[in-house]
């Protein structure tokens, strides 16, 4: 069979190339606008109801100044992570030991827990938010980080679980039984041997999980009242209220927001969903 | 008996050594409030009767225990808003998933191929996915500003006449709609990828010897190769959309008036706007988690009998 007449899988014709790059083209468009716009919108100082942008513009970072000197936003930004470090850490150390017990053995209660976890996935936040809530008020940690962390952890550490099962699940039992022959206990093999090895699942779990609390908005405007409490996704709302639109300096706030969240990202996202899937698939 | 629990411990100590601090952490933070979420909703709780702390001083709860009451109202009351609520959550998930999945598989599909600039594509695709909820949301609301967005500027320049993105009712579900497409097919996208690479080659090879057509190829080898990946992402993908609660809080907060409420948002404006009707938003709490449930239940049961692990 000539190639000329058969055309094999992975060649095109070059009409065919065109249209593929023309649809990439198009959804990357759409992908990347909204991000560019907002960028453009910070760089324009003064953006606040004039009914055109005009985007070749003289611009300024004057909106970034200002907001970085002139508002909360830095201590915004360090409540956003110690929040979310607290609940990464917290949630790792529960989430990697359950995780193991799961891949690594078969006791009574294991499907129930598993079954567990999924289900935990399920409460939506309007089912645990009021008695946390409540919960919360009663222990005094309303208006607290605390509350936060912990409140966090209700969705990160069945999530993660999950996620690190499938992690576990991907190393060779050999090395359990290698540590257990050099008279390792369980919690020896687990320590030792497994978590290295794990490192990988260890580190895209803990990315996940800072996502998580850094983003989160519902716990984070029902449970913090003092302005100089709030995390970045609450405290930003502030600038757009009925009675004033700062568009301009939640423009340029959102950049510095995006921008190492989403370097660090893209290091992490091609091991987030395999360890997402696999976890998922091998119940 | 006892002399069984014994042995049953010695056997699996290590085991429930690992697992017990995960179960009594989460048994403190979503059974304890589970089990007070689902007492919650037989009471006439609300912010004036819950017990709270005022400074120094205690102040004991006073609401009282009324049955079923919240459950007959919210479902058969005269005012309730429960049905149309779900109704429209369920054209919100439904529509959500769909686009989510079929956009993400033909994006991977695309970009599965051999083809000049894949590595960019990807990291452009993929963007939506690195950007934290609130500034996306944030994002399309000022695109789809009514005085000064971009989208009516465009439109406005065209002479196709401008429309009130978010403040008309349609047009308001439409949008958010819209913008959680936009935040979730990323991650269909990169998981049906990873999904696609791990199909063998051979199979598609073999498919060509016998001459399979491309589309024959890709209902044949492509599809099913992809079933497990797609059960778990779509699973994952209705419980998500159910419950997603940011981008409509943070675009419309459910207006224009409930417009764009989904019972997740409807019950957390019960509970803590206006006054705070703790126990009703408790009653749609359980009645959530009922309905998700349920559908776990199914989509199991469904995944069991075509052959599915779990």
């Amino acid at each position: 069979m000539s190639s000329s007449t058969y055309r094999k899988r992975g060649e095109r014709s070059p009409a065919a190339s065109a249209l593929l790059h023309v649809i990439l083209l198009g959804a990357s468009f759409i992908a990347v606008f909204p991000v560019l716009w907002v960028l453009i919108i910070s760089l324009r100082p003064g953006f606040a109801g004039s009914s055109e942008v005009h985007v070749f513009e003289a611009s300024s970072f004057d909106n970034y100044e200002y907001v970085v000197a002139k508002t909360k936003f830095l201590a915004w930004f360090g409540n956003s992570i110690s929040v979310a470090f607290f609940t990464t850490i917290f949630g790792i150390f529960l989430s990697a030991t359950a995780g193991y017990a799961l891949s690594r053995f078969r006791f009574p209660g294991h499907r129930s827990l598993m079954w567990t976890f999924l289900v935990t996935q399920m409460f939506p936040v309007a089912i645990l938010i009021v008695p946390l809530y409540n919960l919360m008020n009663r222990l005094g940690w309303v208006n607290t980080h605390t509350s936060l962390v912990f409140a966090y952890c209700t969705v990160t550490v069945p999530f993660c679980t999950w996620m690190l099962k499938g992690y576990f699940d991907a190393i060779p039992a050999e090395i359990d039984e290698a540590g257990r022959v050099d008279g390792l206990t369980p919690v020896g093999t687990f320590w030792r041997l497994i978590l290295p090895l794990a490192r990988p699942g260890i580190a895209v779990t803990a990315f996940y999980s800072f996502l998580q609390a850094w983003g989160e908005v519902a716990y984070a405007t029902a449970f913090i009242t003092s302005d100089d409490k709030k995390t970045l996704a609450v405290g930003l709302q502030t600038f757009v209220t009925q009675f004033k639109q700062e568009w301009g300096y939640l423009a340029a706030a959102s950049i510095l927001i995006t921008i190492p969240a989403g370097l660090v990202f893209f290091f992490a996202q091609r091991h987030l969903v395999a360890g997402l899937t696999a976890g998922g698939t091998k119940g | 008996m006892a002399g069984r629990v014994r042995r049953s411990w010695d056997k699996h100590k290590y085991a429930w050594g690992m697992v017990i601090p995960v179960v009594l952490v989460l048994g403190v933070l979503v059974g304890y409030p589970l089990y007070r979420g689902v007492y919650l909703s037989f009471t006439d709780a609300n912010e004036q009767n819950v017990a709270a702390t005022i400074g120094a001083l205690q102040v004991p709860d006073s609401f009282s225990f009324v049955g079923l009451r919240n459950y007959v109202d919210v479902l058969f009351g005269p005012n309730t808003k429960f049905w149309s609520v779900l109704g429209r959550t369920v054209v919100w998930t439904i529509s959500c998933v769909f686009f989510h999945y079929t956009i993400g598989l033909g994006l991977a599909v695309l970009l599965n191929r051999q083809l000049r600039g894949r590595s960019v594509y990807r990291v452009l695709l993929i963007l939506p996915w690195a950007v934290p909820t609130f500034v996306s949301s944030f994002a399309w609301k000022l695109i789809l500003a009514r005085d000064n967005g971009i989208v009516n500027h465009v439109l406005g320049n065209l002479g196709l006449g401008t429309f009130d993105w978010l403040g008309n009712d349609t047009l308001a579900f439409l949008s958010v709609i819209a913008i959680n497409i936009w935040v979730g097919v990323p991650f269909n996208m990169v998981a049906l990828l990873g999904g696609l690479q791990a199909i063998p080659a051979e199979l598609y090879e073999a498919a060509e010897v016998d001459g399979a057509s491309p589309w024959q190829r890709f209902w044949h080898i492509t599809f099913p190769g992809l079933r497990t990946v797609s059960a778990t992402i779509i699973l994952l993908g209705v419980i998500w959309s159910f419950n997603l609660f940011a981008i409509i809080f943070l675009v419309t907060r459910g207006g224009p008036g409930d417009a764009t409420q989904i019972l997740v948002t409807y019950a957390f404006s019960a509970a803590f706007e206006g006054i705070r009707d703790y126990a009703v938003a408790a009653t749609y709490g359980i009645l959530i988690l009922c309905v998700l449930v349920g559908y776990a239940l199914v989509y199991r049961r469904a995944l069991r009998s075509s052959g599915e692990v779990w």
